[in-house]
Parts: C-alpha cells; sequence; structure tokens
C-alpha cells in the first residue's frame, strides 16, 4: 500500500504570491551602476582621444622642448616621457622588494593577532590613507632636508647634491605612497597560497626561509606583480608627491644622475594648464600630453600584465 | 563476540614470527601535548617496530594526527603547543635540545592526507628534497628520480613526462608523487596521514600495494579511518580514543580478539 503522493506546488510564476519586485530592482541597480562607470571611462578617454590626437606627432614625443613649451610648433614632450619612466621605474625597484619583505614578514614571522602586528597593519592601512600632498611635503622634509642635507655634510659638498630636489628622492617619495598597495597584495598572495605546500616543503627538511624563497615566493609571484601594476598604476599619474620632491619645470638635457631634477608628463599637463598666457592656443598641447601620460601608463602595465601571464603559463606547464 | 568482517579469512592467527621479533625503532614515553592549556594527548607510551606497517585508528578528533606529526616534529609549527615526556628514535630522543629538526625530518618522511605536489614539474618536485640537501649532480639526480618513481610504482605512467606539471596527474597519481618525493631523500620511517582518504577506491588499492612494497625498507606509521584498510595493510594497530592510547596490539588481535571493551565497539562499529 503506498501513500499517495501530494500534488507538487506550481514552480510557475504567477502562482507566487509576492512578485520579487526588490530582486528585480537590484539586478537592474547593479547594471546601472556597472553601466554608469564605464560610460564615464568612455567619455573621458574618448574626450582625451578626440582632442589629443590631432596634437600628438612624432615630432612631439621624440623631441626634447628647446623653445616655447605652451607653442604648438615647438612643443615637445620627450624630456616628460624620459622623466616620468625613469622616476617610475626607480620606485619600483624600491618598492617591490622592501613591500615583499615587508609582506612576508607580516604572513610568515610575525605571530598574527598580536599587538605589534596589528599596530603595523593599522599603520598600512592608514598610510594608504594619507593624501598624496602629504606624501610630497613628507618626502621634502624627510628625503632632501633630513637625509639629503645630511649626507651632503658628511660628505662635504661644496653645493647641495642630495639636499635638493632629485629623481632619487622624488622616487622614494612615491615607493613609501605606494608601498601599501604592495604590501597587501603580497599578503594577499602569500595567503592563497596552501598551507599543504608549506607543510610538504617542511617535511621533506626544508627550513622556514628555504621553503618561502623556494616554494612559498615563486608561487605569490603573479600576485606580487598585481601589487606592482597597481603601484605603478597609481604613481605614474601622481604629481603632488613629486612637487617638491624633484620635479622641474624645465630642463634643458634629459636627466643623467640619480641627483638630477627631471621632468614630468603630470607635472606639465598642471604647468600647460596654469601657466598659459593664450589657454586656447595651449589645449591642443596639454589634450596631446595627457594622452601620451595615459598612454605610458597603459604601456608600463601592460608590461606587468604581460609578464604574469607569462609567468601563470610557466607555472601551469610546470617551470 | 559479533562477527567482523576481515578481507579474507582470518585462517592465520598464528603471527608470523618477523612481527614479534622486529627491532624497535620508534618509542614514546608518557608523551603529553597540549593546545594552550587543553591537553590532546595524555600519557601515550607506544613501542613502534622497524620495518613493519602500523596503524593509528580512532574516531575524529582522538588525537591520532597528532601523535603521528610528533613523531616529525611538524606540531612544532603551530603556535602554542607543548609536548611534555619523551619521544625516542632510534633511541635518540627527538625533542632534546640539540636536535637539528631538518636532520630528524630527512629520516621521518611524512605523506599528508590531501596529496599536495609543488606547482612544479614531476622531476622537479622529487628533485626538490635532494637539492635542499646538496646534491647537486645531474646524473645523480636522475638516477634518484627515476628509482623514487619506480619505488613509488609511477614510472610507467609518467616517464614521457617528466617535465610537465604534477598538477596534470590524478589524485591517486599526485599521491604516489608526494610517496615518491618522500623516499626519493631515503627516510627510514614514513608517516602517512590518511594518505587515501581522498582518493577513489581504485587509487586506494594502489597505494595500499605500494605500503605492503614500502615496508620492505621503511617503517611506515599510518593514520586511517578505514579500518578495512588497516586490516589489509598493517602489522600492528593502535587504537585511539580523546587523547588516550587505548590498546595497541597486532593488527589481528585488536580485530578479532581486542581486549577492551571500547576497542571492541570501535572495530565491530558500534561507535566512532
Amino acid at each position: 500500500m503506498s501513500t499517495p503522493i501530494p500534488p507538487a506546488a506550481s514552480l510557475r510564476r504567477f502562482d507566487r504570491k509576492r512578485p520579487d519586485i526588490a530582486s528585480g530592482l537590484f539586478t537592474g541597480l547593479t547594471g546601472l551602476a556597472t553601466f554608469g562607470i564605464l560610460a564615464i571611462l568612455a567619455a573621458i578617454l574618448c574626450n582625451i582621444l578626440y582632442h589629443g590626437l590631432p596634437g600628438l606627432s612624432w615630432r612631439f614625443v621624440s623631441t626634447i622642448p628647446r623653445k616655447d613649451m605652451f607653442e604648438p610648433e615647438s612643443a615637445a614632450v620627450l624630456s616628460m616621457i624620459v622623466g616620468t619612466s625613469i622616476r617610475v621605474m626607480i620606485m619600483t625597484i624600491f618598492v617591490i622588494p622592501i613591500g615583499v619583505i615587508t609582506a612576508v614578514y607580516l604572513t610568515e614571522y610575525a605571530a598574527s593577532g598580536s599587538i605589534h602586528t596589528r599596530i603595523i597593519r593599522v599603520a598600512i592601512a592608514n598610510l594608504a590613507g594619507v593624501p598624496s600632498i602629504v606624501f610630497g611635503l613628507f618626502g621634502l622634509g624627510f628625503f632632501i632636508n633630513f637625509i639629503g642635507k645630511n649626507l651632503d655634510q658628511l660628505t662635504h659638498q661644496s653645493g647641495p647634491l642630495f639636499g635638493k630636489p632629485t629623481v632619487l628622492w622624488a622616487s622614494l617619495t612615491l615607493a613609501v605612497m605606494t608601498m601599501p598597495v604592495v604590501i597587501v597584495a603580497t599578503e594577499e598572495a602569500l595567503k592563497a597560497i596552501p598551507p599543504g605546500l608549506r607543510e610538504a616543503s617542511l617535511a621533506l627538511g626544508a627550513t622556514k626561509l628555504e621553503t618561502i624563497l623556494k616554494i612559498v615566493l615563486p608561487n605569490a609571484l603573479p600576485g606580487i606583480l598585481t601589487g606592482a601594476i597597481l603601484a605603478i598604476s597609481r604613481a605614474a599619474g601622481e604629481v603632488a608627491p613629486i612637487l617638491f620632491t624633484g620635479v622641474a619645470y624645465y630642463m634643458a638635457d634629459l636627466p643623467s644622475k640619480l641627483t638630477d631634477q627631471f621632468m614630468d608628463l603630470g607635472y606639465h599637463a598642471f604647468v600647460l594648464s596654469t601657466q598659459s598666457d593664450n589657454i586656447e592656443k595651449t589645449r591642443p598641447i596639454l589634450y596631446a600630453t595627457v594622452l601620451v601620460l595615459l598612454m605610458l601608463t597603459f604601456s608600463l602595465n601592460a608590461i606587468g600584465i604581460i609578464v604574469r601571464a607569462r609567468i601563470r603559463k610557466a607555472m601551469r606547464a610546470g617551470h | 563476540m559479533a562477527a567482523i568482517t576481515l578481507p579474507s579469512d582470518p585462517v592465520d592467527l598464528v603471527t608470523p614470527p618477523g612481527l614479534l621479533s622486529a627491532a624497535p625503532l620508534i618509542e614514546a614515553k608518557n608523551v603529553e601535548l597540549f593546545y594552550g592549556s587543553s591537553r590532546a594527548l595524555k600519557g601515550i607510551d607506544i613501542t613502534i617496530k622497524e620495518k613493519l606497517v602500523t596503524a593509528f585508528i580512532g574516531p575524529s578528533g582522538c588525537g591520532k594526527s597528532t601523535f603521528l606529526r610528533c613523531f616529525n616534529r611538524m606540531n612544532d609549527l603551530i603556535d602554542n603547543v607543548r609536548i611534555t615526556g619523551q619521544c625516542l628514535i632510534g633511541g635518540e630522543d627527538i625533542y632534546a635540545k640539540d636536535v637539528d629538526v631538518i636532520e630528524l625530518r630527512k629520516r621521518v618522511g611524512m605523506v599528508f592526507q590531501r596529496s599536495n605536489p609543488f606547482p612544479k614539474s614531476i622531476y622537479d618536485n622529487i628533485a626538490y628534497g635532494l637539492r635542499l640537501h646538496g646534491t647537486k649532480d645531474k646524473s645523480e639526480i636522475d638516477g634518484v628520480v627515476e628509482s623514487s618513481l619506480r619505488g613509488a610504482a609511477l614510472w610507467d605512467e609518467v616517464k614521457d613526462r617528466l617535465h610537465s606539471s604534477a598538477l596534470g596527474l590524478s589524485g591517486g597519481q599526485q599521491q604516489r608523487l608526494c610517496i615518491a618525493r618522500a623516499i626519493a631523500i631515503r627516510p627510514e620511517i614514513i608517516l602517512m596521514d590518511e594518505p587515501a582518504s581522498a582518493l577513489d577506491p581504485l587509487a586506494t588499492v594502489k597505494i595500499e600495494e605500494l605500503i605492503l612494497e614500502l615496508k620492505k625498507e621503511f617503517t611506515i606509521v599510518i593514520v586511517t579511518h578505514n579500518m578495512q584498510q588497516a586490516t589489509r595493510i598493517s602489522d600492528y594497530t593502535a587504537f585511539f580514543y580523546i587523547g588516550e592510547l587505548i590498546e595497541y596490539d597486532l593488527t589481528t588481535k585488536i580485530f578479532t580478539n581486542p581486549a577492551k571493551k571500547q576497542t571492541e565497539d570501535y572495530v565491530t562499529g558500534r561507535f566512532g
């Protein structure tokens, strides 16, 4: 004898007592927000491309500005391209090792949850929230006036060599500013490595250091590169931190030493938009400069992304 | 006594002479382990014999894995762990102050529950331990890679793709690779923490056959949840319950005629 199976409740939509308005509304809202962001980005890019492309020429990007920088015929940005690239590269050289070592300390060595680890984490979070102009002032006070001037005294310089704005100090200031990004990205990458891999290495008789160097860090490399890409993106367009620490309004030559000043694309955009006596005439140059800055940032990022993709591919292939 | 299922008839209740005469290799004396203030292992005494398979069984959380990890000091990695008592391997106290944990772990290898090959090539997985311990000669490494893979019954399946990623192997192959990696540095003892619990039945059979092969050269201590597995592969069985070693005897004895009521209840499936 079998009990009759009760008729199943209908699964059809209109039988539902409460139409799910909230869910539909929320789906619409998320879509709208996404679309809004894309639209703003597209508008900015189109605007810059539309106004910037006419001013762009091979001469513009490959010439050191020698005459009037506000005059379309003589305006050029090679010095700025070189300056911005150099300061971003020097920054990367400093920020990646220091940020990675800090992240390794925090995730692998520091006792999690101890007071001093918590203080370090709060400090990093706060560092990320400091306005960039404050970093600029910090760079002036710390790198130039404190370290630079003392270095000059110690090395008996006749004039200021380190105790003045230089590409080195500007890069270091940017490194301090982007440090939290690298630390957080690296920490996430380290945490994502399965504990089983560490155990396997230690159980084979590896020391903790060997395990970190041979297993943990190589596998965290893509995550570390993500941190580098974010840091580069943030730093390439920043002007405030370099304002007092290394950027120059005009230089006749490309920077050749770490103690040289440099010209910069972002700062040059600022100069063009505030120092011109004929803004209508300068505007095409301004747009072209901004376009070059964007292209430079994108290509620096693209390098990072390509390297990361190659590493991931090599890791999947087992090398 | 309730009948228990053995894979084959327990005709051979006469103990093979080798089991009794085997030399002791690992000795634990009154081992206690604390996580903070809670006592996870309670005064454990055990003597594990050379070149035999010893199984640790017991319900989840009974401390069998924790105890296993005392033998290669993997518990050192956990904060707040304190161990008292003595743990001797070949007569040496492995918790003595002057013991080099690296040397210990070279002598006591480990295979984990979840196979954990490095995201490197099959070859590099096995070469990893060798290179750590200073082997640089390529032909020597080549030789050990081959012999370890043969030892782990994996060579024929992977010999044509030694330099492709270990992550491309199946679960059972990965676990055998982990065994090959462990035996590559020639330990005396291999600890296995539920090595087949994440594998399908066929892969499990392969691991079990491998274990029986490996005991010719290595002393094996294996934690298992699978009681049939314990009867199939182990010579001695230790039954743990809430941090205590309840009973330790020949596997045939534990599964056919245990001395303690708790053991009998567990092996007959009445609890646990």
